[in-house]
């Protein structure tokens, strides 16, 4: 049996892919839930509620949408480019430093600035901080032809443990009782709630325009078209006179910008200062959602809904039942693999081989 | 005696094409069968039948009389029958033994016989005269020497697999300069003698009627003719491939002046990659209306000088200019300058597959303040500036979709039509200065040959200086008011065509003639 | 300081933890050396090793003796190559996408297999690893367990198999031209797929050494990062194994060294070196490495190209 090449992409399947693969992660999952023991149909009504059913869900999915929204943004941005950028979650804490060193000026720390300075200051530092990260293995890709996927993937790592070093030396936080986490920001520095009562905060404001902002380059500016041609076909796009490596350049600076800022939201936004458990894997998961979205901006942001949407619904979900919140996790590759395979079969078929006739 | 291959209704459809249509064939012992008929006439589909790469939908095929299991390559072969590829199937980064031993010994087999398989890759080569070195790397080897590898995997009897009886050659000459062809042809004669049937792929009307016994002309998927070589003519051949009359645009040798030089090549030198001179002191000068070809063997530095030419490679000595004025090695001064460019590989390099036609049709000049302004995309100008350039060079395919079809769905011929398109038309009606036409027919049909033909003498008529790299001596002869050879780096003086016979310019692509620097 | 580090490196206990640290990482090297000579790359090698690892010790928790362990690790490996190959060969799905969707599947799967199986405790349920070969002759090797053997004696059967057998010669060309093997008769698909389930298996095992020799039990984060290291080393090793074997060594030795200087007080020429800066080395030296050999890879020509039989 193989594959071949429909006459005619299918409009209906290509509709009802995501259906489709929803339903088979359904499948898979309740299967796990029975191992566990726990009632299927009452542990997915508890994580959809956890997840969506309340104001106080809504408030915990979006505080949680929101770095995913930008690590999706940055994770679509560079594989529009065939630039595999495994690197967001290094770039968003190297981001997310950045942004606290800055911050950390204001408030007897060195010279006195204005938040209204410091703040923009603090968000440029934290962009600067992750596009250059991510320059490194680009250039290393489009100079040397090294592989980004395992360099970049290699510094998260690198990464990790000198954030790790900052906190245990210059940049601890001396009244946390021996805890590894910085200096928090002034409130001033802090973002406001969005929503009251609740986690969620202007970040996520700057998370959507950001995501329209992506879109509408890619659809309407020259630069957009560019990554565009030239994550189609390099060798094209440079025959035309575009120049690749400049556009790979640009490309992973916008990149690790949005990593880096997710890290820089999420320490002014949620948790105040950094630590080395800020992000759950966020870096990671925006591979998914980008992937989940087709690399389409303003789909990241229904995705990164999604799966936050999943991880709160399941934490709330493995507190009332006997679940581990492992399945949260499940959920989201099944979903991504069986997203694609149903994709993949509105463009081709399987055929198997049938018998021919044999005459004479 | 039974025939060596017998077809019968052989049917292939993908999709709603019709690639082969009940086609029914027979390849006798000992004979010489050419199957000719245009890109995208079914021969490649039907050979592909035979092989096993694909199962027809109707129809059966007997090999000496026996049923041919189909969709295997493994039975294919088992039956005797080998094909040699138009595009080579050959590990680059293995040993010649290697390629000839895949697939030959049992797969769970402990250990690989490789002496005994050496010896009969020796001998097999001793037989039919083609010699090699079974430990050289592939990637070292000459073009025609790889050619004789691919044969003699399919001749040679190693471990179980008996060596082909029934050989089946895929444009073989497409590749060769004009000795090398020489040299296979003497030893198709060779198979015969020694009692295999070959089936010869072609387009070239010349090659077949000199080698083949009979010739069967596809056309459309269909079978339209089978004659015996020696009742045919180039003319009757043609209208057969095509099913009319077909006038091929031919240069009208004029007594025009040498009008003013638009581009100019002295002494030019480009290194490769390791130091070696890949371009070694061309000169070469282009006058407005005026066809120059470049004719020689793939690989000789045509590359290098359409790179220049295209403004993607800088010189490493010598001089390029442009109207008197050098050059930077940038591809947007190039089409600024009013160059049109035409590349080699009209699918990797000439478009992006995935992207709009419309977006394609302003690859190259998206950035001028027509089709943008501060960053922003003029997307109404840009699609509008496709759809005129769809109109007006008559580029097929895009049905419902107009403008917005992918372009990796446009067949060869529309394609390059787009790429034509793209390059000859400029805002104002006025001919390019120059047009650099990187073998700008290659895989077409006669059709759009004759179309691509018909552009670049239109374009000259208009005062347009042509560079035109070619391999395809038809072309050249059909073409050119002046031809130089390239080899090894090095151009040979730029003659009026007149002055050049097929004997000098084969003598020329190989290097040995006082014709060469 | 020169004196001591000389020391430390002509000590034979070092060489112990050097062959010890080394052993996943050569198994997991050849098996992403495996896939990726038939031209697919596997990026699910981290979470293989994880599902390997819970696999195998969950095998020998229920009772089944520690080869059955490793059995069952390379079969859980072996299943997830099957899937990988399928989405990849079959359905010419992109090979990036495919592995890091697997590795986050088998991490998770793994990890809520085992917390659904051991609800949170103090410390974790332990099982009686592998026993030192103590009754071998030679140094070094002694104190190792049998799956270091396994892993070095797999080096030269390998390479033997690539090069001088037909099903070696397979592999190869359908990493090289795969249009050259389905010509001579070659399934290009089954011989992928069997390449993948191969070098999958080995990753298992790989992951099983880590929970039933170097470890007892089964941690989260246990791997960390060594299937990505894995995946650096093979580009080092220029796709031959015995190279692969020389990468990892070389890895693992300064994996050890970091790890002696850290415990020896962190001091290096009198300087206070954070113990990070020397556990960042060993990834920092992947990267070097790649850098290094980039120029002169030899890649595979076909890897990471799909091959669709008979698409027009």
């Amino acid at each position: 049996m193989h594959l071949e090449r429909r006459a005619q992409t299918s409009r209906a399947l290509q509709l009802a892919a995501p259906l489709i693969a929803i339903a088979f992660t359904l499948a898979v999952s309740s299967l796990l839930v029975l191992w566990a023991g726990a009632p299927v149909g009452q542990a997915y009504a508890l994580l959809v509620e956890g997840g969506f059913g309340s104001r106080f869900a809504w408030g915990e999915t979006l505080t949680r949408a929101t770095p995913l929204i930008l690590t999706g943004l940055a994770a679509a941005v560079a594989f529009r480019a065939r630039l595999f950028n495994i690197g967001a979650e290094g770039q968003l804490y190297v981001g997310a430093l950045a942004a606290v060193a800055v911050g950390g000026l204001h408030g007897g720390n060195g010279f006195e600035l204005s938040p209204w300075v410091l703040f923009p200051l603090m968000m440029l530092a934290a962009a600067l901080a992750g596009a250059l990260l991510l320059l490194g293995p680009a250039l290393m890709k489009s100079r040397l032809g090294v592989d980004e996927v395992v360099t970049t993937l290699l510094l998260n790592f690198i990464v990790l443990l000198f954030v790790s070093m900052m906190l245990d030396g210059p940049m601890k936080d001396p009244t946390a009782m021996g805890w590894p986490q910085s200096v928090a920001l002034q409130d001033a520095l802090q973002l406001g709630k969005l929503i009251e009562r609740s986690r969620v905060h202007t970040g996520l404001l700057g998370a959507l325009v950001l995501a329209v902002l992506l879109w509408a380059l890619l659809k309407f500016t020259t630069t957009g078209f560019q990554i565009r041609a030239v994550g189609a076909n390099a060798r094209a796009s440079a025959f035309a006179g575009m120049p690749v490596g400049w556009v790979t350049v640009k490309v992973a600076l916008l990149s690790g910008a949005l990593a880096g800022l997710a890290g820089a939201i999420e320490v002014a936004g949620r948790t105040g200062y950094l630590t080395l458990d800020m992000s759950p894997g966020y870096g990671y998961s925006g591979i998914v959602i980008a992937m989940l979205a087709a690399l389409n901006p303003l789909g990241v942001v229904a995705a990164a809904v999604f799966v936050a949407g999943i991880l709160v619904g399941a934490d709330s979900m493995s507190r009332a039942v006997n679940v581990p919140t492992y399945i949260a996790d499940v959920i989201v590759s099944v979903s991504l693999l069986s997203m694609l395979v149903a994709t993949l079969f509105a463009q081709y078929r399987i055929v198997f081989n049938r018998r021919v006739a044999h005459a004479g | 005696m039974t025939p060596a291959l017998s077809l019968e209704g052989i049917t292939k459809r993908f999709g709603s094409l019709v690639a082969n249509d009940a086609i029914s064939l027979t390849l006798d012992q000992g004979e010489v069968l050419a199957l000719l008929g245009e890109n995208g006439a079914g021969k490649s589909t039907l050979v592909s039948i035979l092989f096993g790469h694909y199962r027809a939908d109707e129809g059966s095929v007997q090999v000496f009389g026996e049923p041919l299991p189909p969709g295997q390559p493994k039975a294919a072969l088992a039956a005797g029958i080998g094909m040699v590829h138009q595009h080579f199937t050959l590990a680059d980064n293995l040993s010649v033994l290697d390629n000839v031993l895949l697939g030959t010994e049992p797969l769970w087999q402990p250990f690989s016989k490789r002496r005994e398989a050496r010896a009969a890759l020796v001998e097999t080569a001793q037989r039919f005269g083609l010699q090699v070195d079974p430990d050289a790397r592939v990637a070292e080897l000459s073009v025609g020497e790889r050619q004789r590898v691919e044969i003699l995997k399919a001749l040679v009897s190693v471990g179980r697999r008996k060596g082909a009886r029934i050989l089946i050659l895929d444009e073989p000459t497409a590749v060769l300069t004009p000795a090398e062809a020489e040299s296979l042809f003497a030893t198709l004669q060779q198979l015969v003698a020694q009692g295999l049937s070959v089936i010869f792929i072609s387009h070239k009307l010349d090659e077949v009627l000199r080698v083949s016994h009979r010739i069967a002309v596809l056309r459309g998927g269909k079978l339209v003719a089978t004659l015996p070589a020696a009742e045919a003519d180039k003319a009757m051949l043609a209208e057969l491939m095509v099913g009319r009359r077909v006038e091929m645009p031919r240069r009208e040798p004029s007594a025009a002046v040498q009008q003013a030089e638009a581009c100019r090549l002295r002494g030019a030198t480009v290194r490769g990659a390791n130091e070696r001179a890949v371009l070694d002191g061309v000169s070469l000068s282009l006058h407005a209306g005026e066809i120059v070809a470049i004719a020689g063997v793939a690989g000789n530095g045509q590359q290098a000088l359409a790179e220049l030419l295209f403004g993607l490679r800088a010189l490493d000595g010598g001089e390029l200019r442009l109207q008197g004025k050098p050059m930077p090695a940038r591809a947007g001064a190039w089409v600024q300058a009013g160059v049109a460019r035409i590349p080699e590989d009209r699918h990797a390099v000439g478009v992006v597959g995935d992207l709009p036609m419309w977006e394609n049709a302003v690859l190259e000049r998206f950035a001028t303040p027509v089709f943008s302004t501060l960053g922003v995309m003029k997307r109404g100008a840009a699609r509008a500036h496709a759809q005129s350039l769809v109109d007006r060079y008559d580029v097929r395919g895009t049905q419902s979709t107009g403008v917005d079809t992918p372009t990796r769905a446009l067949s060869g011929g529309n394609m390059q039509k787009l790429i034509l398109g793209r390059a000859l038309m400029t805002d104002d009606a006025a001919a390019p200065l120059l047009i650099v036409a990187d073998q700008p027919t290659w895989g077409l049909d006669i059709g759009a040959v004759a179309y691509v033909h018909q552009q670049l003498l239109d374009a000259c008529a208009k005062g347009s200086a042509v560079l035109l790299i070619s391999e395809d001596l038809d072309e050249i002869f059909a073409l050119a008011d002046r031809i130089a050879v390239m080899h090894h780096g090095r151009l040979s003086e730029a003659k009026p065509a007149a002055q050049w016979t097929l004997t000098d310019i084969g003598l020329a692509m190989t290097g040995e003639t006082a014709h060469a620097p | 300081m020169l004196a001591e580090t000389l020391d430390l490196l002509l000590s034979v206990p070092f060489w112990v933890a050097v062959l010890r640290i080394a052993t996943p990482l050569i198994l997991g090297t050849l098996g992403v050396l495996l896939c990726e000579r038939a031209g697919v790359l596997n990026l699910g090698i981290e979470g293989i090793m994880v599902a390997g690892a819970f696999a195998g010790w969950l095998a020998v928790y229920h009772g089944a003796g520690l080869w059955w362990g490793v059995l069952a690790a390379a079969a859980v490996g072996a299943a997830f190559g099957l899937l990988h190959g399928v989405l990849t060969v079959t359905l010419s799905l992109s090979q990036h996408v495919s592995g890091l969707g697997i590795t986050l599947f088998a991490t998770s799967i793994a990890s809520y297999a085992y917390r659904v199986s051991f609800p949170k405790v103090d410390s974790p349920p332990t099982i009686q690893p592998f026993a030192e070969m103590t009754w071998l002759p030679i140094p070094v090797l002694n104190a190792q367990t049998p799956l270091s053997l396994l892993a070095l004696l797999l080096v030269p059967l390998i390479g033997y198999g690539l090069y001088r057998t037909p099903i070696g010669l397979a592999v190869r060309m359908v990493g090289e031209n795969p249009a050259a093997a389905e010509g001579q008769g070659l399934s290009v698909a089954r011989v992928r797929i069997g390449a993948i389930v191969a070098g999958s298996a080995l990753m298992g095992v790989a992951g099983s050494f880590l929970t039933l020799a170097a470890f007892n039990a089964f941690y989260f984060n246990m791997v960390n990062g060594r299937g990505w290291v894995c995946v650096a080393l093979v580009v080092f090793a220029s796709w031959r194994p015995g190279k692969a074997l020389l990468g990892a060594v070389l890895f693992a030795l300064f994996d050890a060294l970091q790890l002696r200087l850290q415990q020896s007080g962190g001091g290096l020429f009198g300087i206070a070196v954070p113990y990070q800066v020397y556990l960042m080395l060993p990834y920092l030296l992947s990267i070097v490495a790649l850098v290094v050999m980039a120029r002169r890879a030899a890649y595979p020509q076909a890897l990471m190209k799909p091959y669709r039989k008979g698409e027009r």
